[in-house]
Formats: C-alpha cells, structure tokens, sequence
C-alpha cells in the first residue's frame, strides 16, 4: 500500500534524497522551492552554499540573529558561515557561469526526455521572471532538478519534449521527485531509484519520458 | 567641492523626464530608498529604469511604478512585484527581461566601456531571440550588449567625504556595479565618515565613480521601511 504524503512531507522526502548526491568539498547553489529545504539535510562537511545575491558560505539563522540585509536569492533571512564571502552580482555569476560553482539544485516545470529542462516561463501567462536559472544551467559543472513527478491535473512533467520554453539547451545531471530518482546519461533519463512508497509500475504510468530501468 | 548633498531632491535634480536610471538592491535589500522616495516626489515621467527587480507592491520602486513614470524596465525578476504584470497587460509598461547574471556583466562592461560580450547563458532560449549568435572555440555564445544610463541611484554602507565606499553584507549585489555605469552617481549611506578613516585595503567602490553622497533617512530593518 502506497503512504500518501501530504506536500510538504513530499518536498522534505525529495530535499533529503538530493543531500545524499552531495558529496564535500564542494560548492553547492540552491534554487527557490525545494531546493531551499536541501540544506535541513546536508550532513557531509566541507559543503558550502553559493547564493547569487552575493554570498559564499551560507548558513541558517537563528530568529533573534536575523538581519534584514543578510538574505538569500529567495530573499529569506540568513546566516554566514565560518569562511563566508560578500561580493557584487557580477563577481556571483562569474562565479556561475564560469564553472566556479560544483553543484546547482534547481526547481523545474517540465523536464524532457533527454534532460533539457523548462522553468522559467508559462505560455499565455506573462513573462516576469527568469533571475539566475539560464546563467546558472549553463555554467554549473552538475545540475540536479527537483520537482513534483506530475503536475496538478496529474499530468506528467516529465515529458518528450517541453512544453513551456526551455531555460537552456543544457540537459541536467540528475532528477528527483516523489516517486524516483533519474540520472541523464548522454541524453537518455535512467531510473536509479524508487522513493520510498513508490513502485516501478506507477513511475512508469506517471512518466511520459522515455528512461530505461 | 563636497559632494555631500543634505537635500535629497536637490541631488536628484539631475534625473530628467526619458532619463534611463540604474537603482541598485535586490528586491528592497540595498535598494536606495531614501532616494527612490526622493524620485517619486518629482516631476518626472517616461523614465527607463534598471534594476533587478522593480521593488515590491507599494514599496521601493513599486511606488514609482504606481505613479506611471516608468516607460520600461530592464531587470530579471519582475515577478516580485504583482503590479508590474498587471501594468505591463494593461500595455503601460515595456518590459525587459535579462538573465540575472547577464545584467550584472553588462552594468559591469557599460561601467568599464565595452560595447558588449559574448555570453553563454540564454543560447537557444527564447531570451536569444534577435541576439547575434557566435560560436568562439567550439562553443556558442549570444551577443549581449553594455548597458549605460544618465543616473545611478546606490547604497552603500558607508562612504568617507571623498566618496569612498563599503558595503554591508548582501547589500552589495548590483550596487558596485551601477556605480561604474552610470553619468551622474548618488549614492545613500547610513553613515559618512571623514577620508582616511576607511582602509585603502576595505574600500569597495573608489571615490572616482561617485558624485554625489546623500544621509539615508529610510532604512530596511526587519519591521519593514522605516525612517530614520
């Protein structure tokens, strides 16, 4: 019998299966969204956090700790860890886009059959945002997504071909969502691992994306 | 002569109507607000703002945008701000959308006097659509062109009487790079200090880039905007 989870129980199962991909030392960026949550999780020493807003060394914050000025590219408060770094936008995104930073953990809407993912705008719907996602593709030396496996209509997001305009021509490294965890290998989605609760026959009823098992 | 200004509409009386005009911050975090607010209570219009967001509903530069001055916006995340979308359906605003990173690195080439760069992030996005495409070394690459403007409005932490600057924590973001980008460039501190007592070895910003250097009398705290 499948544990239905509620959704955030379902977004904490997927942060703490990415923190078990990061292996120290190394760099890490965290997107908005689940991505966030990955940090509750991290165990390995020596990991540090990159925030595009202009700090290397991101921690947690205690409430009575809080600074207004000491945010995340999520705009929530936080602290700075032992070795931390402040610097303007343009030095953060050299950083990004020139291979400085290990790993980048990204929310997506779809992602398609061979990695490539879209996140950043709906058609029909206005396009008002797009922040790092495109600097951050195509110059993270891995990529990893997270996601819900469907969306709302219980259709799947894990698709042929996407839908909604890409972020970048980039296929991401690895996916995870509530029901399983994929590996892109040379443009080819492959099931590495179950979540907890969830079958082999339901990821493949939910998935329209061709992977191998 | 000073470059210290008391009267904050006095030193904004440079920007004119159809001036294009960098305002630092991310979000409100670093965002100039004394000076922001200064702009809304003038006479202008038709303005071009650049900024990475345009500040949030009824705050920072979402005031200015209520107030219809703003013709276009050049950012990366308007999405912080539901009246930009409803202003820009409703056909009242253009719009600009650049990649996070790529505004920074044009602030920073238009501050260093490049015409443009070329640039991985966006290749075969629709944020690539009219760009010149080149492939350097194997690797394609978009054209991306500097950005410059008449007026940066910054906020720094603190500045020595010459103009020096240092920052505070993540209120630097995109403020070192407007102050290389821009004309005339105001900035507003939360305290000025006599030249020589900032180390040579902290200063972020050299005085060379700054005009004129304005007291904050709105500050972030984590209650909200407050006035000091």
């Amino acid at each position: 019998m499948t544990v239905q989870l509620n959704k955030a129980e379902m977004q904490h199962a997927i942060a703490a299966r990415v923190a078990q991909e990061l292996e120290g030392p190394c760099i890490v960026n965290l997107g908005i969204g689940i991505p966030t949550l990955v940090a509750e999780y991290m165990t390995e020493d020596n990991i540090y956090l990159h925030t595009e807003n202009g700090l290397l060394g991101v921690t947690d914050v205690d409430d009575e700790a809080i600074d207004p000025n000491l945010v995340n590219a999520g705009k929530l408060p936080v602290g700075e860890a032992v070795g931390a770094s402040f610097f303007n936008s343009s030095d953060s995104f050299a950083m990004i886009r020139g291979g400085h930073v290990d790993v980048a953990i990204l929310g997506a809407l779809q992602v398609d059959e061979t990695g490539v993912i879209a996140n950043w705008a709906v058609p029909g719907k206005n396009i008002m945002g797009v922040g790092g996602a495109m600097d951050l593709l195509v110059g993270a030396k891995k990529v990893f997504v997270t996601m819900s496996h469907t969306s709302k209509d219980g259709s799947s997001k894990l698709l042929k071909e996407c839908t909604y305009p890409i972020t970048s021509t980039r296929q991401v490294d690895m996916i995870f969502t509530e029901l399983a965890v994929f590996k892109v290998n040379a443009g080819q989605l492959k099931l590495v691992d179950l979540m907890p609760g969830a079958t082999i026959e339901e990821v493949r009823e939910k998935t329209e994306a061709a992977f191998t098992e | 002569m000073s470059k210290i200004q008391q009267d904050i509409t006095q030193a904004l009386k440079c920007i004119k109507s159809g001036d294009t005009v960098l305002v630092g911050g991310f979000g409100l975090v670093g965002a100039p607000l004394t000076l922001i607010d200064g702009l809304t209570e003038r006479d202008v219009n038709e303005l071009t703002i650049v900024s990475n967001n345009l500040g949030e509903s009824g705050k920072g530069l979402g005031i200015l945008l209520n107030q219809n001055k703003i013709k276009k916006g050049i950012g990366s995340y308007f999405t912080s701000n539901r009246d930009v979308g409803d202003k820009y359906q409703k056909g009242e605003i253009e719009l600009e959308l650049l990649p996070q990173g790529t505004l920074a690195e044009s602030l920073r080439a238009g501050g260093a006097g490049l015409g443009g760069y070329y640039t991985t992030t966006g290749v075969g996005t629709d944020l690539a659509i009219g760009k010149e495409e080149r492939e350097i070394d194997g690797i394609n690459y978009i054209l991306e062109k500097a950005i410059r403007a008449d007026v940066a409005l910054i906020r720094a932490h603190k500045a020595d009487t010459l103009g020096n600057l240092v920052y505070y924590k993540t209120a630097r973001n995109f403020n070192p790079l407007m102050a290389t980008a821009a004309k005339i460039v105001i900035v507003e501190v939360d305290e000025i200090v006599e030249a020589g007592e900032l180390n040579p070895e902290e200063v972020v910003t050299p005085f060379i880039y700054i005009d004129t250097i304005v007291k904050a009398q709105q500050v972030l705290t984590k209650e909200g905007v407050v006035a000091v």
